[in-house]
């Protein structure tokens, strides 16, 4: 069995808007497909058309809408049929899923990361409801949504309990974890950290949810740090995105600090070379990037 | 009519799927079923839920679906099984509670779709206080960026509502207390509060509690959620305190305390009883009326 590899990266957030503004069939709520956040509806597009040319085996997410507290867990049943309705957005997502999952996999990640001195547990209660995080990036980043078996980890606790800085050292090592497993395994893995960027909501709705007159970052501040981070990513900096995370995830109220973005980095070994950025748009005033790495074999 | 009686109770799953792991989880769960015989006595309308464990951006949510029904599995104890759940709803209470919070000035929103998420807190605590349904029941979400003022508001509207009704109401606050948990796999048998300082402030709470001070209570929430890492920042018992009056005349009674998973777990009820004089020392605004955000990061502001 040769070595297996990741073949690309990305940031790919989930707000479940865009999933409703495209009205698939396994959404059940009705969009009126007036082209609301359009950057981010693009951004998606260009990145669904790379991906149909890429060669994967298999989709790892990292969500943070499957939240732990006791360490980091893995989906450990082969395949789910489900319904999801995002509990803050009821409105807009109530999904229709049947997806598959590489158990195998799961379990040599959650051993490596077991070994890196992680707490890990495998999920096996095939009545768990797959949460819309997952889903949304999914439906949103793949040529073929669930096509593909995946990998899904959960959204640990330690920047919430502990510091930044913790959070980011945990999540460095189980990036380091799904790199080596994914050696390991022989796989071809595609990797999309499901999180947005800057992460202050509003706390109202317009009666029309695609009406786009309410739609812009909650505040400059927010925004300042979203452009910055993305100045780096596309520079290829992000052993400097690393030492600025903390600050960033402090000041922008960022989703980061869920962790995702910095495992993606780990597990991409920190990347030096430039990303794609293929789009930016805020939803319901938080930043949300759509950004892809394609590290070289 | 109104309130007639408040709780406090955890929302954490081990008392209603492995009271078996710890001596604390089965003395939780027995407490919860002398809260249940309490309630049976006292026969109410309604059994009006405010859960920390369901978190809210939107405003302010009310489930109105009149027979949520699906299945739950804890997102970190999925190991413990599955809760095939089917609660009885007043529909027309949470249309009247989300009307009353507009009126307010509050954003809400009632909720009435197949399949939504009902919280772990709410299914542990309906479980074991209304397992038959016998009483139909209101539930409200915590909305994650409320503050005090507007948790106020939202207890208040709800006192709006339940007078307005007519029901003879039993308020539930679904809340930990301090709200560390571990982080690691314990063996359950092990289970104890997180640490000496949680325990303490916990104990100080259920001082106050017991002797029926709910409103002193409420005003020590942010300090408590400073010091012992309170749940939610005790936002439930600011909703508690303002749907019940905000002050200090029940009759207080601490039906057990307990470590779960580490958090502070009590069930606490309290009885309005105007003869009692509480130790009043009110030193924080008491907010009328929402004004909605003050928006003073936002980079526009509305016209």
């Amino acid at each position: 069995m040769s070595e297996g590899r990741i073949v690309a990266g990305c940031l790919s957030p989930h707000p479940p808007h865009l999933v409703y503004a495209a009205n698939p069939q396994a959404n059940e709520p009705q969009a009126s497909g007036s082209g609301a956040w359009k950057p981010l509806a693009d951004g998606y597009t260009t990145l669904k058309a790379r991906l149909s040319d890429l060669d994967y085996d298999v989709v790892i997410v990292h969500t943070p809408h499957w939240k732990t507290t006791i360490g980091h867990h893995f989906l450990g049943v082969p395949h789910f049929d489900g319904f999801s309705v995002d509990p803050v957005f009821p409105n807009l997502f109530r999904f229709k899923y049947e997806l598959d999952i590489d158990v195998e996999l799961a379990e040599l990640l959650a051993a490596e990361a077991s070994d890196r001195g992680l707490v890990t547990s495998m999920m096996r209660n095939p009545d768990f409801r797959v949460d819309y995080g997952t889903l949304t990036c999914c439906q949103l980043a793949l040529p073929n949504p669930f096509e593909k078996p995946m990998v899904v980890l959960s959204s640990s606790n330690p920047y919430h309990y502990f510091s930044n800085d913790v959070g980011d050292r945990e999540m460095l090592a189980l990036g380091h974890a799904t790199r080596a497993a994914v050696a390991k395994s022989g796989r071809k893995a595609l990797l999309l950290a499901s999180t947005s960027m800057s992460h202050r909501h509003f706390t109202e709705e317009p009666d029309d949810p695609e009406d786009p007159r309410f739609e812009y970052i909650y505040n400059n501040n927010q925004l300042a740090w979203d452009k910055r981070m993305l100045t780096l990513m596309k520079s290829g900096r992000c052993a400097q995105i690393l030492a600025e995370m903390p600050d960033f995830i402090q000041q922008s109220v960022s989703e980061c600090k869920e962790g995702g973005f910095t495992w993606l980095l780990g597990a991409l070994d920190v990347p030096d070379y430039p990303a794609l950025v293929h789009g930016y748009g805020s939803v319901i005033g938080t930043g949300n990037a759509i950004v892809e790495w394609r590290p070289q074999p | 009519m109104s309130v007639v009686a408040g709780f406090i109770v955890p929302g954490r799953p081990q008392p209603l799927l492995q009271p078996e792991g710890n001596p604390g989880w089965q003395s939780l769960r027995d407490a919860l079923g002398q809260v249940r015989a309490e309630i049976e006595r006292i026969d109410p309308d309604l059994i009006l839920l405010y859960s920390t464990q369901w978190v809210t951006i939107i405003g302010h949510q009310m489930q109105a679906d009149p027979e949520p029904k699906w299945h739950l599995v804890d997102q970190d104890f999925h190991a413990l099984g599955t809760v095939h759940y089917s609660l009885r709803i007043d529909a027309d209470f949470a249309e009247a509670y989300c009307a009353a919070a507009k009126e307010r000035g509050l954003t809400a929103r009632t909720v009435a779709y197949r399949g939504f998420p009902v919280d772990t807190g709410s299914i542990v605590a309906l479980s074991l206080v209304n397992p038959d349904n016998r009483y139909a029941a209101g539930i409200v979400g915590c909305n994650m960026y409320a503050d005090r003022a507007e948790t106020l508001v939202l207890g208040k509207a709800a006192h709006d509502a339940v007078v307005s009704s007519g029901k003879r109401t039993v308020a539930i606050a679904v809340t930990a207390l301090s709200n560390r948990m571990w982080t690691e796999w314990i063996d359950p048998a092990q289970d104890r509060i997180h640490s000496l300082k949680d325990d303490e402030w916990n104990r100080k709470l259920l001082e106050l509690l017991g002797q029926g001070r709910l409103e002193d209570v409420a005003q020590l929430a942010r300090t408590f959620s400073d010091q012992a890492h309170g749940d939610s920042k005790l936002k439930a018992i600011w909703w508690l305190g303002a749907i019940m009056g905000q002050n200090n005349e029940y009759r207080g009674k601490v039906y057990d305390y307990q470590a779960l998973w580490g958090t502070g777990a009590a069930v606490v009820g309290l009885t309005p009883d105007a003869s009692v004089t509480g130790d009043l020392e009110y030193d924080e605004d008491d907010v009328e009326h929402y004004r909605g955000d003050r928006n003073v990061l936002s980079t526009q502001t509305e016209t």
